[in-house]
């Protein structure tokens, strides 16, 4: 049990008389690769967010290596240093540049000094492909683009778990590709991951473990052979159905 | 009514020693009342623009309360009578405590008073950065007051740039009630030189024109640096455009 990164106990969540969140358990140990799918309003967003206490449950537990997150085991501003978020709306800091992005947090929440900050930053930059970027003003990046610096940029807080809040959902098409790859490769790496997502595929070829949500409640869980090719819910059957269709129309075609 | 225009310009040149001494004077009132405002205003503006925090503890989110209680109090008050009243009010409850000359009370309350309009105009601006700013500051650690001093407050100022510039323009003419505390700015100047030649029309218009010569030049220099900023923020601009159209 104490082998969990972050250990999740009946979590609930409302917003105003509208339960979002029924009873949730569920914990990441390291080196997992969670994604989490579900239709729109199936609360795993608001999971997501609640994991980094953007949003603040209303009852149940979170511990972050057996400390009580919720009843002041550790600051709520050391843990989330600890875990990282990427948005869907990248939310890249307006005001600075792409190097900036990535040596704020470094310098002012981990104090690390100038010459090192800018060292990491350049280092996941380069990772993520943006390292010809390192001046330009974030504001005049494609949104492939700003979320590969996102990327980056929480990476240079080195997370031991980073969280990805359907990356790719506000992206052209043709950028999904590119932000992806991305996520494959730190997967690949060995980071710890969780990732709500709409893409059907990344989940399953990516994951170490997929999580259904719907309706507010983890629906089904396995690995992704179990959940996209074996599901054992109607619901998770009725959800998956129009991927796996196009997929068995892609294999047929080609 | 009619104006001797030739004694206005020679009016002009003669005392232009006293007037441009009420010059400097009024620059100087605007100048220090927009900066000092500024801060004041970037302070209070925060402190009301700050959302409540769930995560808070209960006294942190009484303080908060608190502060938002005492700076809409301060707000409604120097926003809700003219300047000219505080100005006498101020000066004389206090001087017998602070024994100040009216420059400084002058400076002071200037300051006071442009405060409550910038709490305002900066609390507005802080409110239109978009809340994922917050959120992603929030995500990798940061505090609530790091999170202002390095990304929520550069973007509130460079937003509502206009709205700051031209209390920068209001207070080069408001300056002009200081003269019911004898500072000796532009008006004050003025009313001197109108009153020992005992020529009010012609040297009121005078000290109009120089009025108005100061505020377009203060326009037209304000118009020139908000160009500038608007010309970057067009630039960004594509890119959104562009993901709101996928």
């Amino acid at each position: 049990m104490s082998q969990s990164i972050i250990q999740v106990e009946h979590l609930k969540k409302s917003f105003g008389s509208q339960e979002v969140l029924h009873d949730i358990d569920f914990s990441i140990e390291k080196g997992e690769v969670i994604s989490i799918i579900g239709s729109s309003g199936s609360g795993k967003s608001t999971l997501l967010r609640c994991i980094n206490l953007l949003e603040i449950p209303d009852s149940g537990s979170i511990r972050f290596h057996d400390q009580d997150i919720l009843n002041s085991g550790l600051k709520p501003t050391d843990y989330r240093t600890k875990v990282g978020m990427v948005f869907q709306n990248f939310n890249l800091f307006a005001n600075k540049n792409v190097l900036d992005n990535c040596v704020l947090g470094q310098r002012k929440v981990l104090k690390r000094s100038k010459e090192e900050a800018i060292r990491i930053a350049k280092e996941h930059l380069e990772k993520v492909g943006m390292s010809d970027f390192l001046s330009k003003p974030s504001t005049k990046l494609s949104g492939g683009q700003k979320q590969r610096v996102a990327i980056a940029r929480a990476l240079s807080m080195d997370p031991e778990v980073l969280l990805f809040d359907e990356p790719t959902s506000a992206l052209d098409p043709e950028m999904v590709g590119e932000v992806l790859d991305v996520m494959k490769g730190l997967a690949k790496s060995g980071l710890t991951m969780i990732v709500v997502t709409h893409e059907m595929q990344f989940a399953k070829d990516v994951s170490t473990r997929v999580i259904f949500m719907d309706k507010g409640v983890i629906a089904e869980q396995g690995t992704p052979d179990e959940v996209f090719n074996h599901p054992k819910n109607p619901r998770t059957k009725q959800f998956l159905s129009r991927f796996l269709e196009s997929t068995q129309a892609n294999q047929t075609e080609e | 009514m009619q104006i001797d225009w030739s004694y206005a310009w020679s009016a002009l040149l003669k005392n232009w020693p006293m007037f441009w001494y009420g010059v400097k004077v009024t620059i100087a009132f605007a100048i220090v009342g927009t900066v000092f405002g500024f801060l004041i205003g970037l302070i209070i503006g925060a402190i009301r623009a700050i959302p409540m925090d769930p995560l808070d503890s209960t006294f942190v989110k009484g303080l908060k309360k608190f502060g938002r209680w005492i700076t809409g109090f301060y707000i409604w008050v120097f926003r809700g009578t003219p300047m000219m009243i505080q100005a006498a009010f101020i000066y004389y409850l206090l001087r017998p405590v602070l024994n100040w000359n009216p420059i400084t009370a002058g400076f002071v309350i200037i300051s006071i008073n442009t405060g409550a309009y910038m709490a305002e105009i900066l609390r507005s601006g802080i409110q239109s950065v978009d809340a994922g700013q917050l959120e992603a500051c929030k995500s990798m650690g940061m505090s609530n007051f790091q999170a202002m001093i390095y990304v929520v407050f550069p973007q509130a100022i460079k937003n509502t740039f206009p709205a700051i510039g031209n209390q920068l323009v209001v207070n080069l003419k408001d300056s002009c009630m200081m003269n019911v505390i004898s500072v000796t700015e532009l008006f004050f100047q003025a009313s001197s030189i109108a009153g020992s030649n005992m020529r009010f029309v012609e040297i009121y218009f005078d000290t109009a024109i120089i009025y108005l010569i100061l505020t377009t030049l203060t326009t037209a220099l304000l118009n020139f640096i908000e160009r500038k900023m608007l010309r970057d923020k067009e630039e960004e601009k594509k890119p959104i455009f562009r993901e709101m159209s996928a």
